[in-house]
């Protein structure tokens, strides 16, 4: 039974926008904010007088925001610049308008971490270790995976299946950063960066911004297009090791696992029901944890499981459609969730899954958690 | 100065400075609640167990076990610049916490997860000394 089946189907997203992707020192947060905010409202052909809850993510003022974009709404959560935060917002927005807090939220993330040169590390994030010189959340992962392929032998030829897949995927996507295909081999000679890590496993460091609006289900048949709908929503931090940021011992195997389950049973499907999957890979490994936790896999079995394209479109379980953070665009899991609505509205062109019907969000993080879409 | 330490120092403060204190004088210590036992790294200004107030420093053996370690090849740091390639690495200690380390010295090539280490002590700055970690034949 499950503890969230009320919430089921009940809030939907009407409306996604995202701004292009790269390099642009000429705007700040909130101008990218709002080409993202206007391309949203285009999308669901809803007036920005009816925006009544706000929500933002790595911008640095709420109140500056709605300034630029003219609305004053009844609702409003700043949420900070972690990678975790997509989908933890995207629940806290649904709870809201369930509570009847508000009618129409907008979602609105921006970052501007390429051109104004954010390294994620060093003396921008410090933290109890740096006398050591440990800094930068791909070093927690060069840890964790490093103990992956120790516990359960997976190799970093397995772990080039992930970005070799994801790569394959920007290249069919033409608002992509990276757009020339890679091979194992390519993944291998990398430049080193904190082994067992190297350049193609580390996320995009790029400059865009992203917007999703949700409305009530009832609310939705009203807008241009069809809605896609919350199935699922899971959850399940993971905070006792918080002073080692990023990091965790079983790589939130039991955390994921919990959320998943708890998405799965309010969704009322199992993973093996997933068309396509978009995962939060921040770092290569990622992708391989959460295959795990969320039962994509046996326990251990993720670098066998992606061997052979598992990952690709046309393979057992085509993930990040879009090139997610490693070949597309560092959104930090907010342009996940818009793809997740083109897959299921097939505005996806050349990347798009045959009869998408059910699309998973996932982010293995300190902050675990699990989303379900589908049609409306 | 020409020589000056260039690499990141600790921040030391009410809570944390007993550590310091040891290492400089070649202990390794961690803060253990003295309500219910707990102990603990990097220290809490109340027990992460109980909640409780009450808390001491405890000397350690230096013992543990790697975690998982891995290799900078960029350096964060200017300070750090010199030492690319370096090791990082992470150590269950035998009394319980992990803490962040560098692994050094001689046979790192046989470093594996679940390998002995033990601490030894490398003076930083006339107040700063660095614990850190060997492979243990
Ligand atoms: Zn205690």
């Amino acid at each position: 039974m499950s503890e969230l089946g009320h919430l089921k189907d009940k809030i939907a997203v009407v409306g996604v926008g995202n701004t292009p992707y790269g390099n642009f020192p000429e705007i700040d947060d909130y101008g990218l904010g709002a080409r993202a905010f206007r391309a949203a409202l285009a999308d669901c052909g809803l007036e920005k007088s009816r925006i009544d809850g706000l929500l933002v993510c790595r911008i640095p003022y709420y109140a500056r925001m709605g300034e630029v974009l003219g609305i004053s709404p009844r609702w409003t959560i700043p949420l900070p610049p972690h990678g975790r935060m997509s989908a933890m917002g995207i629940i806290e927005a649904m709870a809201a308008l369930n509570a009847g807090l508000c009618n129409y939220v907008a979602l609105i993330y921006a970052n501007i971490g390429r051109s104004r040169r954010v390294n994620y590390g060093g003396e921008e994030s410090p933290n109890v270790w740096d006398p050591w010189g440990y800094t930068s959340p791909g070093a927690a992962h060069a840890m964790m995976f490093r103990r992956h392929m120790a516990k359960y032998g997976t190799t970093t030829r397995q772990l080039a299946e992930v970005s070799v897949a994801v790569r394959h995927h920007a290249t069919l996507n033409p608002d992509a950063v990276m757009r020339s295909p890679i091979t194992i081999d390519d993944h291998e000679n990398a430049r080193p960066i904190v082994l067992p890590l190297r350049l193609l496993d580390y996320c995009l460091i790029n400059d865009g911004a992203v917007s999703l609006i949700l409305t009530t289900k009832e609310r939705a048949r009203d807008l241009k297009k069809p809605p896609v709908l919350i199935s699922g929503v899971g959850a399940k931090e993971a905070f006792a090791r918080a002073s080692i940021p990023n990091f965790d011992l079983d790589f939130w195997y039991g955390e994921v696992r919990e959320a998943a389950n708890a998405a799965y049973d309010m969704a009322g499907i199992g993973p093996a029901d997933v068309d396509a999957l978009m995962c939060y890979d921040n770092f290569s490994p990622t992708i391989l944890f959460s295959l795990e936790g969320l039962g994509h896999c046996p326990r251990g079995e993720s670098g066998r499981f992606v061997e052979g394209g598992t990952l690709k479109l046309g393979g057992k379980l085509p993930t990040n459609t879009d090139g997610g953070h490693l070949s597309n665009s560092y959104m930090q899991g907010w342009a996940l969730n818009v793809e997740a609505v083109r897959q299921l509205r097939g505005e996806c062109g050349r990347r798009q899954v045959p009869d998408c019907a059910v699309v998973q969000f996932a982010a293995t993080t300190p902050c675990s958690r699990s989303l379900i879409y589908t049609r409306g | 100065m020409s020589n000056a330490y260039a690499k990141p120092l600790p921040k030391i403060d009410l809570l944390n400075r007993p550590f310091w204190e040891h290492a400089k004088a070649g202990r390794l210590a961690v803060q253990r609640c003295t309500g219910c036992g707990h102990r603990h790294m990097p220290p809490s200004p109340v027990c992460p167990t109980c909640l409780g107030e009450n808390q001491d420093w405890e000397v350690v053996s230096g013992r543990g076990r790697l975690v998982s370690w891995v290799t900078f090849h960029r350096a964060y740091w200017g300070g750090f610049g010199a030492d690319v390639p370096y090791d990082v690495c992470m150590v269950e200690l035998d009394e319980g916490p992990i803490l962040v380390s560098n692994l050094v010295g001689a046979g790192q090539d046989k470093a594996a997860v679940g390998a002995a280490v033990s601490v030894l002590f490398e003076p930083v700055t006339p107040e700063i000394t660095l614990p850190k970690f060997r492979l243990v034949e």
